[in-house]
């Protein structure tokens, strides 16, 4: 297959979603919302479909869609951490769970491994301040964290996912 | 009566392991056993998650803390037997117990008490009472005045008064009117907006809806941050059972008041909290404020008048409406009237949500609420009011806390973060880590916040690296002057104060940077330097073992010694030794 190919997705999936939005004024985030949980990401294909369907220009939808940190351009993992860098967490040592992580596994905010099991997203602040350090991953939040603790987390999740 | 055990299951309670709590209690309760079980939303006891609530026959309460899932069968047990004496050291402690009896709670009142997913819980908590009273007894005016006579004034942190933004809603022209509700709560610190979303959905909605009969408007949005899955899944729950029960569309409990309320997820972006950037994001587009005037009064969702409220606010609504104005202006002090609630965290002993009075004071809730400082350090300093705040040193702990007391000190109340620092705590590290955020967070529509916070944010970074400059102290404050003044919106306009206020109560910490090249809280890495105790050490070779660059030499069973040339800092030596021998300065 070539490369262009490899990229393309399946544009029908976003028909229920422009079905109910296209028409609607003021949708587009939500719009891209759906998207990217459908693909995971932005395709830039969904973006010239969106474009096309909404009378949006691919520009403005590129303006938005950058705007905000939710959105994001390349596929990620199969476990995608969220780790706050909120004010509690930073004074209670997000860096040094940072550090582990990268240690662990490699990759620096906005990155994935090799072999596609984790992302990695320093996010603002996930709400749970009192649990600092905090993390997210795949919508079950961990708290009190230490290098260590996060370390067997990872662990844990690497070998569930070979298991699988 | 049945005994009753609630599981506490808010994001908190969640994360500390409640939901295995949960179904290891479910597990252990069959039809005949002599208990039902339930949740509830976020008690506020952050620090004591998972919390499990054991109510009697006789409905007295028994609180039990850090509960695991193992210990669901000695609850169980206690239930049946009746005998509560089998909780032992489940049971909370009298003191962890005053951090919630030492509290006023009107905005979070049922947050921890009622089940969040039930409505009929929260009518028998006198929910939906307000409404029906403002709906079938009141004018909008009439409601306008009570607000008025309240003295309640925007918790999400301006602290305006809020009868005044819905009276100049309601005066405005035009028979198409939105009122909104700004739970984009960004400010890192604070989860107040959360725990009521979470916890009381329904409160939330019926402080709405009597603000919009207020202000004359038949469509409300609430804009939730995305970071808050739970809280969109409660909230869209409770309005469709508000719908069903009648609280919610067209005629209200039989009136001719209409209102429908609907959720738009917010997608990450803290300069959306700004009332004018908020309505640029429902409206689809990139978040960035618009010019005051025209305010969003007169011109705001789709150019209609629209209002803006935070949820805290809206959660006091309805107490107030049922409660009288005048019960809530009771408490406070002259210029802030009523409850502000706090979120209390960092390096305190009890952390969590903490409703008082208006008045208190700063020592009140992190001393005598809140614990004091953990791990027997020291206080040294508590940040108020997120990036746009500042931080208060131990001198000003006896500040009373109101609107304009706290502003007074440099920081603002905000939306009532309050994150505690210790005396490990770089300030000017914490001024970098609030830069670097408002950097990031800035829209980019303003030369002075988008240039200007980088520039800030730069010359932080060659001050904690110890390149810092005779002479970048008064730089900075030039430079924060004039994004304060060259800004458009909340967001730059404030971005300077965290610099601002430590340079002024921690002036020397930005001197030993500079002058001495040395971190007095050991925090910027760059700044230290490790060295071994040849005293103390015994010559184990752990730390040359752990030392990920070789930088540690020495024979077995004689002093070690760190080349600081090769060194990174990493503290891996340090955490390795047993015998305290490795010394940073």
């Amino acid at each position: 297959m070539c490369e262009c190919q490899k990229n393309k997705v399946d544009l029908m999936l976003l028909e229920p979603t422009l079905a109910e939005y296209a028409a609607v004024k003021g949708s587009l985030i939500t719009i891209l919302q759906h998207t990217q949980e459908i693909y995971g990401y932005i395709p830039t294909d969904a973006v010239y479909h969106i474009a096309e369907r909404t009378g949006e220009t691919p520009a403005k939808i590129m303006g938005v869609a950058t705007f905000y940190s939710q959105f994001r351009f390349t596929a990620v993992g199969k476990y995608l951490i969220l780790l706050c860098k909120g004010t509690a967490c930073y004074v209670n040592g997000a860096d040094r769970i940072a550090e582990a992580i990268l240690d662990e596994l490699g990759i620096r905010d906005g990155e994935t491994t090799e072999d596609g099991l984790f992302s990695l997203s320093l996010v603002s602040c996930l709400g749970c301040c009192s649990l600092a350090p905090v993390m997210m991953i795949n919508e079950k939040t961990y708290g009190s964290l230490t290098p260590d603790k996060v370390r067997q987390i990872l662990r844990d999740l690497r070998k569930e996912a070979q298991q699988a | 009566m049945n005994a009753r055990i609630v599981v506490g299951q808010g994001s908190c309670g969640l994360a500390a392991g409640a939901a295995d709590v949960y179904s290891a209690l479910a597990q252990l309760l069959d039809a005949s056993a002599p208990a039902t079980l339930g949740i509830t939303g976020c008690i506020g006891l952050c620090y004591l998650e998972p919390i499990v609530d054991v109510y009697d026959a006789q409905g007295a309460l028994h609180r039990c803390v850090r509960v695991k899932p193992e210990d669901a069968q000695r609850i169980v047990d206690a239930v049946r037997t009746q005998d509560y004496s089998l909780l032992g050291a489940l049971l909370i402690e009298k003191e962890d117990e005053e951090f919630l009896t030492k509290q006023t709670r009107i905005a979070l009142r049922h947050c921890g008490v009622i089940d969040p997913e039930s409505i009929e819980d929260y009518i028998a908590h006198d929910g939906y009472q307000a409404l029906e009273k403002v709906l079938k007894t009141m004018t909008p005016e009439q409601v306008i005045e009570e607000i008025k006579v309240s003295g309640l004034a925007g918790r999400g942190g301006a602290g305006f008064p809020t009868w005044f933004k819905w009276n100049a809603a309601r005066s405005s022209a035009g028979e198409e009117k939105y009122l909104i509700c700004n739970a984009d709560e960004g400010d890192p610190g604070a989860f107040m907006d959360r725990a009521v979303l979470e916890s009381d959905p329904h409160n939330l909605i019926e402080g709405m809806l009597i603000a919009a009969y207020a202000m004359g408007a038949q469509e409300a949005v609430v804009y939730v941050r995305a970071e808050y899955p739970l809280a969109i899944v409660r909230l869209t729950a409770a309005i469709d059972a508000a719908r069903e029960h009648g609280y919610l569309g067209d005629h209200i409990l039989g009136t001719d008041f209409s209102c429908s309320i609907r959720i738009k997820a917010g997608a990450g972006a803290f300069v959306c909290g700004e009332e004018t950037a908020l309505i640029e994001s429902l409206e689809g587009s990139r978040g960035m404020p618009r010019l005051k005037p025209p305010f969003p009064a007169e011109s705001g969702y789709w150019q209609k008048p629209s209002n803006i409220n935070n949820v805290e606010t809206f959660a006091n609504v309805s107490w107030i409406l049922l409660n009288g104005g005048t019960a809530f202006a009771a408490m406070g002090t002259e210029n802030s009237k009523g409850t502000k609630v706090f979120a209390v965290t960092g390096k305190v002993r009890r952390g969590g949500l903490v409703e008082i009075p208006m008045g208190k004071t700063l020592r009140d809730v992190i001393f005598d609420i809140a614990g004091g400082i953990r791990d027997g350090r020291e206080f040294k300093a508590v940040q108020l009011g997120g990036p746009s705040g500042g931080c208060v040193p131990a001198a000003l702990l006896d500040t009373v806390i109101d609107y304009k007391n706290l502003s007074a000190t440099g920081a603002i109340m905000g939306s009532g973060g309050m994150v505690v620092m210790d005396d490990t705590t770089c300030m000017v590290g914490i001024a970098k880590f609030f830069l670097e955020f408002t950097t990031k967070e800035s829209c980019g529509k303003c030369v002075h916040c988008r240039i200007g916070t980088k520039r800030l944010s730069e010359i932080l970074e060659r001050i904690v690296s110890g390149n810092g400059r005779e002479g970048d102290v008064e730089l900075l404050e030039e430079l924060c002057s004039s994004v304060k003044d060259g800004a458009l919106c909340g967001l730059g306009q404030t971005a300077p104060n965290p610099i601002l206020t430590t340079i002024r109560y921690f002036r020397n910490e930005y001197d030993a940077h500079i002058r001495e090249k040395k971190c007095p809280a050991g925090q910027c890495k760059p700044l230290l330097t490790y060295a071994i105790d040849a005293e103390k050490c015994i010559g184990c070779g752990a730390c040359a073992r752990k030392c990920p660059v070789g930088a540690i030499s020495g024979e077995l069973k004689k002093p070690h010694s760190v080349d600081s040339e090769k060194c990174i800092r990493c503290g891996s030596c340090q955490s390795a030794c047993r015998f305290g021998a490795v010394q940073v300065d």
